[in-house]
């Protein structure tokens, strides 16, 4: 069924067929009929952002929270400009979205007209694809394949620019179909034989571990499921990348907490001392890696992925598996019922004795204070009043992200949102609004730094004017603390650039934004404070004053292998511990 | 030439690069030749020829030959990255496949009076290039060959008065029956 409707219309349409409810957007001139095309419905919500980047974040945040794809609609030129960091951070963490830019009308395109920008161009490297749509006959095609792209193989941003004379045009309007694009075709089903191998393995092996990752949380909830169910009944230890928290229960005593630079001893130690590795949904980042060459070198090694070129790419595998996640561990559950049987049982008990040897060493264990309060200490409080409810957590970017992984608890998927691959100081809020309006009714707290709050601050006023309760929880330490960590490590603490002056009064910007502003610097009116918050019914702005100059560790120091981490209780000069080489690292 | 992806690879030893031939078909949609070069700068490969063409006027599918060079772990990631571009249909490296017939086509104006201009003439025949227009003193020539016939008519051209060069860059094609849409795909790998 074909229906005669303007190019504005069928934006309009698409999203309606596409089941789109939400999209994040701002308003311009090359924008100007779908708005007005919007105006006149009421089957889509826009929200009006303050900021494109801040659009983007809160897309991102919406569809890692509810599985769906999040929607973006801004204007030409400076609007399309300022979403490009949200775009590449998608595309880095495979968030799926789809981003609708104006254009100016196709006979201008290449004269510098206003507010032109070349935003295919600028975008092609920071989307998983992108159309310039140039005629209205492409336009319902394009509008279908857009979000089959961005959601089908590996998830990732998508941007459509329409130029403004295609939005008024008319034409046929067609409704999606299976498999949109032509040729696109992922490849979803594993190799039965490949996974047989895997299993059988997994079944001989003495000490594997799972090393699982934000592959899973892509893969839907279904796949979380089996995890557990195939970690279960193997009985063996799994830990998960930042990206992969809550896909795997963290109150299992199967589970090991998160690996990586700031990952627990017991998570680093299993993953270099095993002999099967199996890697379901992770790429292999040099966070988790650290040096190459020193990196679990006496183990094989498995890889699941939906993306052939993950595999492969950063570390050597013995067999790769392509395939989504949910599809392979399906297959991997079934399969296991034919090997369990040949499962070593000295030897699992023998490897998890050595892994509580590991825990012992209690390397999430900090100094608690009585006249301050620990960033560590607050977090924990943060987990124990919130436990039970439903929440969801977003960060912002640096030390406060790391502890929040560290320190809160994920046993669900889709309730942790973070920026993981690009690193972006914003993400958080604007994610937290994306993240509200997707749960209405649940609980939603930003784990921000006092640095990266200020980056998209503005969207507190997005929060505002759609009544969205969020909880802005800022571990205020007076410095951009990450940054100021490598500076203590690596520069002598030089602390060039990195203290937080002349910061703004929190509480008093809370009330400017119509937002409640709590402040606490006392651990022993913490819990009060806390319990303030969450039980206020609309956004928060929570200044927690933290202790200054605390580090975050367990930290595996830039250019050494899993088994040299730094841990909490290091006595010694801190300015020591990388060498020239490690310091040229990232 | 990249090593490791990885900030974190120390290692200064560099294992053998090889050079490959890779045919690729993709949509020829606006921006695709951007796109995969895109890919090569983007991620610190390099492409030492690149030619492009509609090829099924119908379908609107063109045929990339890429020459480059790179270890074999290189190799197998420039491959995967190229599959995994939304337009591309279809990656076949015809190195692994074996000798692949490559041919490359380039034309060379040379300026010259006296013995220089009968020794450009005598060269020319003894390659096989065609005198496609000639001067009383200029010619240009076109000589059809591999890379290494080409390059060494050049070289030569540039001692008896060589101006100016064109070359189309590399077409290539496996030998045998075989078409390349008929090839085994590797794991993953789209067959499209
Ligand atoms: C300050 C800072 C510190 C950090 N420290 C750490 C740290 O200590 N530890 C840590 O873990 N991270 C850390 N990170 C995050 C790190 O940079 C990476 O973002 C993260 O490790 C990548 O997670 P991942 O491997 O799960 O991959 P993701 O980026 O989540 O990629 C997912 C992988 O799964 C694949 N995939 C996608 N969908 C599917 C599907 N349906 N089926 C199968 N496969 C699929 C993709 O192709 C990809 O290969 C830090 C980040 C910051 C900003
Ligand atoms: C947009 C952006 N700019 C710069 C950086 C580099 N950076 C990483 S962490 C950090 C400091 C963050 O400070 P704050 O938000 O106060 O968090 P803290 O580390 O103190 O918890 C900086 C500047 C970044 N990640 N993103
Ligand atoms: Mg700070």
């Amino acid at each position: 069924m074909s229906r005669e409707m303007t190019g504005a219309e069928m934006v309009i349409q698409a999203l309606i067929d596409q089941g789109v409810s939400t999209l994040f957007g701002y308003p311009g001139g090359a924008v100007l009929p779908i708005y007005d095309a919007l105006f006149q419905q009421d089957s889509v919500k826009h929200v009006l952002v303050r900021h494109e980047q801040g659009a983007v974040h809160a897309a991102e945040g919406y569809a890692r929270s509810s599985g769906k794809v999040g929607v973006v609609l801004v204007t030409s030129g400076p609007g399309a400009t300022n979403a490009v960091t949200g775009l590449t951070d998608a595309l880095l963490d495979s968030i799926p979205i789809v981003c609708f830019t104006g254009q100016v009308p196709t006979h201008l395109i290449g004269s510098d007209a206003f507010q032109e920008a070349d935003t295919v161009g600028i975008t092609r490297h920071c989307t998983k694809h992108n159309y310039l749509v140039k005629s209205i006959e492409d336009l319902p095609r394009v509008l279908h394949e857009a979000f089959y792209v961005a959601q089908n193989g590996r998830p990732g941003p998508v941007v459509i620019d329409i130029p403004k004379d295609i939005q008024f045009k008319s034409g046929k309007y067609e409704k999606p179909r299976d498999n949109q694009h032509k040729t696109y075709r992922p490849q979803i089903k594993g190799d039965l034989g490949k996974i047989k191998t895997a299993v059988e393995m997994i079944a001989k092996a003495k000490r594997p571990v799972f090393y699982t990752g934000g592959g899973v949380i892509n893969s839907g909830p279904h796949a979380a499921a089996l995890l557990r169910e195939l970690v279960r009944a193997t009985g063996y230890p799994i830990t998960s990348t930042l990206m992969g928290l809550g896909a795997y229960p963290a109150n299992d005593p199967q589970w090991l907490g998160m690996l990586g630079m700031h990952g627990t001893y017991e998570a680093n130690l299993a993953m270099h001392g095993c002999d099967l590795m199996v890697n379901i949904g992770a790429r292999f980042d040099d966070r988790i890696t650290g040096r190459i060459d020193a990196f679990s070198p006496g183990s094989k090694k498995i890889h699941i992925d939906i993306d052939p070129s993950s595999i492969n790419k950063n570390v050597k595998v013995d067999l790769g598996i392509v395939g989504d996640c949910a599809h392979v561990l399906e297959d991997m559950v079934r399969l296991w019922k034919d090997v369990a049987g040949e499962v070593d049982k000295p030897a699992q008990k023998a490897w998890w004795l050595q892994i509580d040897g590991w825990r012992a060493r209690k390397s999430l264990a900090y100094r608690n204070a009585t006249d301050v309060i620990k960033p560590q200490y607050a977090l924990e409080r943060l987990e124990a009043l919130t436990q039970g409810r439903k929440r969801f957590i977003t960060t912002e970017v640096g030390q406060h992200q790391m502890w929040a992984a560290q320190y809160l608890h994920f046993d669900e998927p889709n309730r942790w949102m973070t920026s993981g691959g690009l690193g972006t100081m914003g993400y958080g809020l604007p994610a937290a609004v994306g993240v509200q309006l997707a749960h209405p009714k649940d609980l939603v707290v930003c784990v921000a730094g006092e640095a990266s709050v200020l980056m998209n601050m503005q969207e507190m006023s997005t929060a505002a004017q759609y009544r969205l309760p969020i909880k802005i929880f800022i571990l205020n330490n007076e410095y951009m603390g990450m940054v100021r960590q490598w500076q203590e490590l690596l520069h002598g603490g030089r602390y060039s650039e990195s203290y937080s002056a002349a910061l703004p009064d929190f509480v008093k910007l809370a009330e400017a934004y119509h937002a409640k502003g709590i402040r606490c610097d006392d651990p022993a009116k913490l819990d009060a404070a806390i319990m303030e918050m969450i039980d206020y019914p609309g956004p928060v702005i929570f200044d927690c004053l933290v202790a200054k100059e605390e580090n975050c560790f367990p930290m595996i120091p830039s250019g050494k292998a899993h088994n040299e981490m730094i841990l909490p209780d290091f006595e010694g000069d801190t300015g020591e511990i990388i060498d020239a080489k490690g310091k040229q690292l990232v | 030439m990249t090593q490791s992806q990885s900030a974190y690879f120390l290692s200064d030893a560099q294992p053998p690069t090889r050079r490959h031939t890779l045919a690729v078909l993709v949509d020829n949609e606006p921006g695709v030749l951007a796109r995969i070069a895109g890919m090569f700068s983007g991620r610190g490969y390099n492409i030492e020829s690149l030619t492009v063409s509609e090829t099924e006027h119908e379908k609107h599918v063109s045929r990339i030959t890429i020459v480059t060079t790179g270890t074999e772990k290189t190799i197998e990631q420039i491959k995967t990255q190229l599959d995994r571009l939304v337009p591309v249909h279809r990656v076949v490296d015809l190195t692994v496949q074996g000798e692949a017939l490559e041919r490359e086509l380039c034309l060379v104006k040379v300026r010259g009076k006296g013995d220089a201009r009968v020794e450009a003439l005598r060269l020319a025949g003894a390659f096989g290039a065609r005198t496609l227009d000639a001067t009383l003193n200029s010619f240009v020539f076109e000589l059809t060959g591999t890379t290494e016939e080409v390059e060494r008519f050049i070289r030569l051209m540039g001692v008896v008065g060589l101006v100016e060069v064109s070359r189309t860059g590399i077409a290539a094609m496996s030998r045998g029956a075989e078409g390349m849409l008929e090839a085994a795909l590797p794991d993953g790998a789209q067959g499209r």
